[in-house]
Formats: C-alpha cells, structure tokens, sequence
C-alpha cells in the first residue's frame, strides 16, 4: 500500500502537482486495514481534508470504512467479485467498530451487503467503478508467462493506480515514469508493473465513460522539487548538523529515521573526503541514551530517537545528561499514549513529560516542528544549540509529521554554519590548567573531547566541583546549579525569534489561535479559508517549548480578546504551559486524541464555531478511520 | 617519557572506601598496569557505574567517565565507538554489572568492542549496606543481611563466555600482582575483555572475606593456612583458541572449570579468542575509513564553518522531476 501512495504521489509531482499524503496504519504487519490518504493540487497542500474525491478499495474494510468521506460526484473503485460479501463478516471489525456500522445501517437503510453500500453511495452520486482485478491478473500473467497468479497479485496496487490515473485522465506517461523510478533496482519487475498500470489505464478508458469529472493535469513545476517524510527530513537534517553517531532501538514512529541513516551511511562531503554516521541498534532504548552521551562526551556529534516509552526508559540518561552538560540531541517522535497507547498512531500528548521528565532540576531545550521542512532545518539546529549551551536537547516531533509526505521545494541547506560552541584543543590547553566545569559568567564551561592531551578531567552523575570529581560542599552545590540552569537564560537571548516563535494570519486581530507542532498545516489552511470568509485570526506556532519565550508569548497574547489553543491532546498541555508563565489562559480548546491527526475542514469548522458564537469553550474533534 | 603507576594517582581526591576494601588493590593494580604499558592518562578513560567501585576513576589520574548504575557498559560503547583510538576500560560492581546492567552485560557480548570490563565482586551491595548482590550464594546470610540469601548466584565467567566476551578472566584484588597482569593481558586483547575480580568487602560480607579466602580457617599441619585460590596458568590450563575448531571445547572447558568454588577457586584466563572480528571491525567493514575518521575525529564542516556534506545522493531518491 506504501507503495503504491509513493508511486502515485511521485506521479502527481512529476505533472508539478503539490502532493500531502498521510498514512496510517495499525500495529500489526498485515491482514488490518491501512491507507494513505493523498491530497493532490497545483497549488501548495498543507494538510488533509475531510472530503474524499477518489476512493481506491484493495478490499471491503477500505468500501465500509471510508465510503460515506466520499462526496457527491466522487468515485469509488471496487474489486467487483467483492459485491455480494456481507459486510459485517468482515473478520477484522471490532466489535465496538460492528455496533458503529449496524447503527448506520439501521439509520440509513442501508442493507447488509457491500453492494448495498454501493447503490447507497450511488444514491449520493458516487461514481462506482468495479475493476475485475483477478481477470487483469490473469491477463496479465499469460502476457509474462505466470501461471500462478499468487505470485503476482501484489500488482493490484499499481492496477489500482492505473484505473485511477484513467479516471482523472492524467498523462499516463507520468505514472509510467514513477513505476519505473519506485522499482528502478529491480529491472524486470519495473516492466512487469508497467504493463500493469497500462492494462489497468486501457481498462477503465474503455469501460467507465460514465462523467467522472474530477481531472488531475499537469502544470509546470518550474523548480525542483522532493516529496518525502519527516523521518527522511530529520535524517538528512541530522547529518547536514554533523550528527555522526546515531543510536536507537526500535520502536514506532521512530525508527524509520534510524534504518534510513543506515542506508545512507556514507556521507559524500563537499571537501571530498567521505565522512560516515555510526548507527548503533542497542539492546534497548537505556543503552540507546547513555551510549548517545558517552559518544557526546567523546567529541562526536551523537542523537537518540525514540517515542514515548522509549523515551520513558531514557529518562535517567537524560538527568545525567543534564547534570554533566551533555551535548546529546533525542528525537521523540509522539504517539498515542499512555503506556502502549496507539502504538502506531498520531498524539500531541507528551509535552509535559518532555519538560518535566528526569529527576532534578536541570537544563534541556525542546525544540518543536510544525512540518517536514522545519524537521529538517530543526534537526540541524539542535547540534548547535546542543554544543553551544551544552545541554541534551529534545527534538520533539510526532506521529504525523513522521509519517506524512509532502511536496517541497528541494531543501537550500548551503548556508547552514556549525557552530560548536566553546571547545579548545591540546594546543589551548597546553601549560594551563583545565577544568570541565568552570564557573563562568554566562555559566557556559568550554568542553574539551575525553582523550585530548592537556585536558584530563572526569564526569560524575554526583554533584561535582569544576574540576568533575565528587563534591557536596553546599556552597559549591549552590553555585553548581546555578551555573548549570543560568545556561537557559543565554538560550532565551541567543535564539533567533522566529526560531522561538512563527506568526501567521492577520496577527494584528482580536483572535489568536496557539498551537505547536504538526497541527500548523491544517491551522495555516484554515486560517486563510475564513479569511475569505471576512473572519479574521492570527496564529502564534511555538517552536521553543522549552525554554519558552515568556515574554514574547505575553506581547503577542496580552491584547487579544479570543485566544484559542489546538493541540491534539486531552489536557491543552500548550496552554496551560502558556498559562502557567504568561498567567494569559486560552478561553478556547480544540482538541484532538483519537490517534488520528487534525484535518484542516475539522480545525477550519471549530474556529468558525468558536468566531461565531457557535462553540463551547471546549471544542474535541473526532474526524478520521 | 616512561611513567610510574604514581604518576596515576590524583592527590587531590581522598580515596573514601573503608580501611582494607578491596578497591584500594584494583586501583594499585590500574596504575601499574596503565604504567607498565606505557600509556599516558590521556588515552585512557575509565568508564565506571554507581557504587563503590564507580568511584575507581576518581582516584586514576585518566579521563574518568563515572556514570549511572548499571549503565557503565552503554557509556563506555559510546565513546569507544566515538574513538576506537581511546583506551577504554569500563568498571563496575556486581550489581552493576549483573543485576540492573545484565541487559547491557550479555549485548556487549555480541559486539565484542576491543575494551576492558572489571567487575568489582563482592557479593554485597556495599554503598547501600550490604543487600544481597547478584553473586552471593544461596541461603548464604552476610553480617546486614535479615535473612538467608534466596536467590541462587549468577555465574559471571559462564555468564560472560556464553554471551560471546573473547577474554574471560578472573583475579583477586589482594593478588595486586596477578591482577595487574590479568588487565594488562585484558587491555592488550583484541575484543572485548572481561575480569570478575573478586574483591572482599570488609565491612559487609563477612564470609568471602581476605582471611576466608587465604584458607586462615584451614590451615595444614605446619600451621599455613591453605590458600582456596589457585592460578589457573600454574596448572597448565590452556583457555586460547587458536582454531574456530577449538572453539566449543574451550568453552566447555571454561564453562566447567568456572563451576569450582568453595575450597578451590580458580583465577587467571578461563577463555581467550581473538579470532572474532572486534566491533571496530565490523564497522570498518562497512566504513573503510572508520580508524582514521571515526565520528569524534570528523570535521563536519569546511574551513568557512559551513557543514560540507553533500545531500545529493540522499534527494535524488525524494525528488519529483
């Protein structure tokens, strides 16, 4: 299925077409259902929407589940055998799921099996194409000489893209062409699926003439541009910012990152001399912190990334870390919680635990991205900042951002400087006397790689003189900590605003929409569809969670009669943070915690709600399978 | 310039164990070792976790990484991997090392890092007032212990051969000597190098006590006591393979010989193997310039500061045209 979203996402891009697609999926490896949800313009996509144009069905869950998103003059495609099934001995309904469909059923009138639902949806003027996709198969083995149809029933992904592309009577060529570039290194099979797609495109030329109306066309793209996730965004962020060792254990939505740092191990360099990221899969994700630390302390430029109960395991690493100002850099990618949650789905429900977690009080940064650009520039960043203030630094991100794709125009990554804060060498050190933690002034100590002559020093996860050895004199303690959490002070006045904070929307109006991190696209969407409604907002992205830019947020929150915070957890953690500094409250939520994202119709319906008098102070959205 | 184990000392640390713990023997028995191989303190960094014996590093004149419980293991493969040129050489306790850090134990089997890993075994949980360690026998009651042990005793050495360490020893830290020698062989081992060095603690195991295992409670007729430690390289044990063909036997051999306690203990190699490719190896392997270039050498950056990796190779996969 992953692949056949990619192959028709890389179609649409090659016709210049933005492309947003989501996937979503449960934790198993197969037999439940999963899709990916395209959304396809000439103009840049932000998000996802509630209503679904083309609806492609591998099977009767994908018709049952998803049918009634499909809107009038939209159009279904079908595996025609499947008609007669019943649609409740679909084995893979749950029964809370069962209930929900004979509720709809009864409601509606609709009868038990899945050409019911068919003729229902007909009754809305959905389009319902029925595709022999056995007798495609069939055909298609005796043209390669397969007799055996099992072997090759995999193509039904590329049959589908076919009929679907025939549909919207796109260039067939483009398709053709990302076929080709999705199986590039497997020769024949590329071939075999390129007739495929053109038997499928012949097809449904031939056989649905019935006024689709929904067409794809190609515009001139005029740049070069990639389409790709925020797990393969953060991976060549972390590169670009000099990430050499990367350790891991496995765990969703994480460890794509990992796999895919891997793959590209070797780093082709501008210098000419190759470098090389060390991925480590450790035995779990408390070795996967401390190894990250040790590789730190040795000079490297070392990262973790994990999800919440990893990062629940990591959490006394992380107070070490803070303690003995290690420059480590954590990925947390966030899903469904608590304890194995949604495992495979999205949340925002972490927030809190990122600034709080770790015993003691200690200094970190947590930096927060709202889509896959800023994962990558923000993956970058977090080494700098990391080495510069020498503390662990939280890249916090989520499920959606991981997983989704989107349409950039390719990343300018130039111009990006490492910066490595105060680090001195065997030459600096020499006939002086060097101490890691020496009280400075900004509270800043210059580092000094373990295994450098003329540096000798040690860490110790004891309170320490500045020497490193084992102190607890309270008058050193005092001023030990007060050197370590001064560092956030610099941190506040270092960072670049609109690394703190990004505006958008008409900020000079009444309303203020707060929110952070991947809900951003669907928020920025909607914003501009109720301007063209006359309804006017602002929307305030944080980017530093930690420490927060207090003052900032005042400014921009103080004059404000509406301000609304969207996050997608229970609790509106952004907000009470926001609060709790700031003593500004947000007079509305909208909140999301089904697991699945926010889509830009949901956010775009409860501001209006909440502009137009029509909402309640808590607005809690449900959209999605 | 030629350095004396003095020349490891850090004076201006007061070394805080008890009178006549056995930690005072393995930090001499460092030194020397450090000395006598002619490194500088520079090139080594001491890895160490919590408890008494996490404090070893303090009182090594090396870079001295002391780190969190059981997780001395995790540490110190970061920054070997970081710089295979550093000398690293992890220490812990046996609770440490075997209890909350067994995880770490066996996987740093499977890597075989070229590294030293001294476990200080007591048989107590000393910095907390002698509970119960992973090692201590069952239905053994040392002096702070409420009631008899009741849990059964892990077998470090077997523990460490079947989890794949290619230097398997054992020593004593009043053999200041024999234990000097053991890390020296440890350190010079090509792959990952584990000591179960057995360290009385005086003040809360005693049973396994320096008096115990000099044999003062049984003496011969001449009124000596008979030692319960023996060397194994006095005996003509021979733990190295030279052929993977020799492999099974040695092990078993190690296995079998490691289940002797009580009135004899054997010390010394039970296992050697430098046949199995180091982790620094395997990545070679894959990196043909990792020695020269490893992660904490890299330059990351041209001289203008701007980072020079090339992402081409990453965006053609990603791009649409």
């Amino acid at each position: 299925m992953d692949t056949a979203a990619n192959i028709f996402g890389k179609a649409c891009g090659y016709g210049g077409l933005y492309v947003f697609g989501r996937r979503e999926y449960h934790s198993n490896i197969k037999g439940l259902h999963s899709y990916f949800h395209l959304r396809i313009s000439p103009q840049k996509v932000l998000a996802n929407i509630n209503d679904v144009d083309l609806l492609a069905a591998f099977d009767e869950e994908t018709v049952v589940r998803h049918i009634n998103e499909v809107v009038p003059e939209g159009g279904v495609i079908v595996d025609s055998k499947d008609t007669s099934t019943k649609v409740l001995d679909v084995p893979t309904f749950p029964p809370e799921f069962v209930e929900e469909i004979k509720k709809f059923m009864q409601e509606n009138n609709v009868g038990e099996t899945l050409n019911d639902w068919l003729n229902h949806a007909k009754q809305r003027n959905v389009h319902v194409f029925p595709v022999p996709y056995m007798d495609l198969l069939t055909q298609i083995g005796e043209k390669l000489g397969i007799a055996q149809i099992s072997k090759i029933t995999r193509m039904i992904n590329v049959l589908t893209i076919g009929v679907s592309f025939a549909l919207l009577k796109y260039d067939r060529k483009l398709a053709e062409n990302a076929v080709k570039a999705t199986f590039a290194e497997k020769g024949k099979i590329a071939d075999m699926n390129v007739l495929a797609l053109n038997m499928a495109y012949d097809y449904a030329e031939q056989n649905f003439k019935d006024g689709f109306k929904h067409r794809l066309t190609k515009v001139d793209a005029n740049e070069e541009r990639l389409f790709l996730t925020g797990n393969q965004a953060v991976a060549m962020g972390k590169v670009l910012g000099g990430c050499r060792v990367q350790t891991y254990y496995p765990i969703t939505p994480a460890a794509d990152e990992s796999e895919y740092l891997e793959a590209h191990q070797i780093l082709k360099t501008s210098s000419g001399e190759d470098e090389a990221i060390v991925v480590i899969q450790t035995e779990d994700e408390i070795a996967a912190i401390n190894s990250a630390s040790g590789a730190a302390l040795a000079g490297a430029r070392a990262a973790t990334a994990t999800s919440g109960p990893g990062f629940s395991l990591m959490v006394e690493g992380l107070s070490w870390a803070g303690n003995d100002e290690v420059p480590v850099v954590i990925t947390y990618y966030q899903r469904g919680a608590p304890a194995t949650g949604l495992p495979t789905r999205h949340a925002q429900g972490d927030l809190r635990f990122v600034m709080h977690a770790g015993h003691g009080e200690f200094p970190r940064i947590i930096l927060a991205s709202g889509d896959i650009q800023e994962c990558f520039y923000d993956a970058a960043k977090a080494f700098n900042l990391a080495e510069k203030y020498q503390m662990p630094v939280i890249h916090l991100l989520d499920k959606a951002v991981a997983n989704c794709s989107q349409t950039y125009r390719v990343f300018d990554y130039g111009n990006f400087k490492i910066d490595r804060g105060e680090m001195l060498t065997e030459k600096d050190l020499e006939g002086k006397e060097y101490k890691r933690f020496r009280f400075t002034e900004t509270g800043v100590s210059p580092r000094v790689p373990l295994g450098t002559r003329n540096g000798l020093h040690w860490y110790t996860g004891d309170e320490h003189n500045e020497t490193g050895h084992i102190s607890e004199e309270p008058f050193n303690r005092k001023k030990m900590v007060e050197k370590r959490m001064k560092k956030l002070e610099l941190v506040q006045q270092e960072v670049p605003a609109e690394d703190k904070l990004k505006f958008y929307g008409d900020t000079a109006s009444e309303n203020m929409v707060i929110s952070w991190g991947s809900p951003k696209g669907a928020i920025i969407e909607a914003l501009d569809m109720l301007k063209q409604e006359g309804l006017s907002l602002g929307f305030m992205q944080v980017r530093l969670i930690h420490p927060l830019p207090t003052e900032e947020v005042k400014k921009a929150l103080e004059s404000k009669k509406r301000v609304i915070d969207v996050e997608n957890n229970f609790l509106g953690q952004l907000g009470s943070v926001i609060k709790e500094a700031t003593g500004i409250a947000p007079n509305y939520h909208v909140l999301k915690y089904t697991g699945r994202p926010m889509t830009t119709t949901e956010v775009y319906d409860a501001l209006k709600a909440i502009l137009t008098g029509k909402a309640s102070e808590r607005e809690v959205l449900m959209f999605g399978s | 310039m030629v350095l004396k184990p003095s020349d490891f000392r850090v004076p201006q640390v007061y070394a805080d164990w008890c009178p006549g713990c056995g930690d005072f023997g393995i930090m001499n028995g460092l030194q020397m070792a450090f000395a006598e191989l002619g490194l500088e303190p520079h090139q080594i960094v001491m890895v160490s976790g919590i408890g008494c014996s996490g404090k070893e590093p303090h009182n090594v004149k090396a870079y001295g990484v002391h780190t969190l419980h059981g997780r001395t293991l995790p540490f110190a493969m970061g920054i070997k991997v970081a710089n295979p040129a550093l000398e690293v050489v992890a220490i812990g306790g046996d609770g440490d090392g075997l209890g909350i850090g067994a995880g770490h134990f066996v996987n740093a089997g499977r890597r075989n890092l070229d590294m030293t890993y001294i476990i200080h075994n007591n048989g107590v949980y000393g910095l907390t007032k002698g509970q119960a360690s992973p090692t201590l026998r069952l239905g053994l009651q040392t002096k702070s212990l409420p009631k008899p042990n009741i849990n059964e005793a892990v077998n470090s050495i077997q523990l460490a051969v079947v989890s794949g360490f290619t230097f398997v020893a054992r020593s004593y830290a009043y053999d200041v000597r024999h234990l000097r020698d053991t890390i020296k062989q440890a350190i010079q081992h090509k792959g990952f190098a584990f000591i179960d060095c057995l360290q009385p603690c005086p003040t809360y195991n005693n049973i396994n006590t320096k008096a115990w295992y000099a044999g003062e409670d049984r003496k011969d007729d001449a009124g000596n006591p008979q030692s319960r430690l023996y060397k194994l390289e006095q005996t003509g044990f021979n733990p190295e393979v030279h052929d993977w063909s020799e492999d099974l036997e040695r092990k078993l051999v190690a296995i079998s010989k490691a289940r002797e306690w009580g009135d004899r203990i054997p010390i010394g190699v039970f296992y050697k193997n430098e046949l199995e490719p180091t982790f620094e190896k395997r990545l070679a392997d894959r990196i043909p310039f990792y020695r020269e270039r490893p992660p904490a050498k890299q330059k990351l950056c041209g001289e203008n500061g701007l980072s020079h990796v090339d992402l081409t190779e990453f965006m053609e996969d990603l791009k649409t045209s």
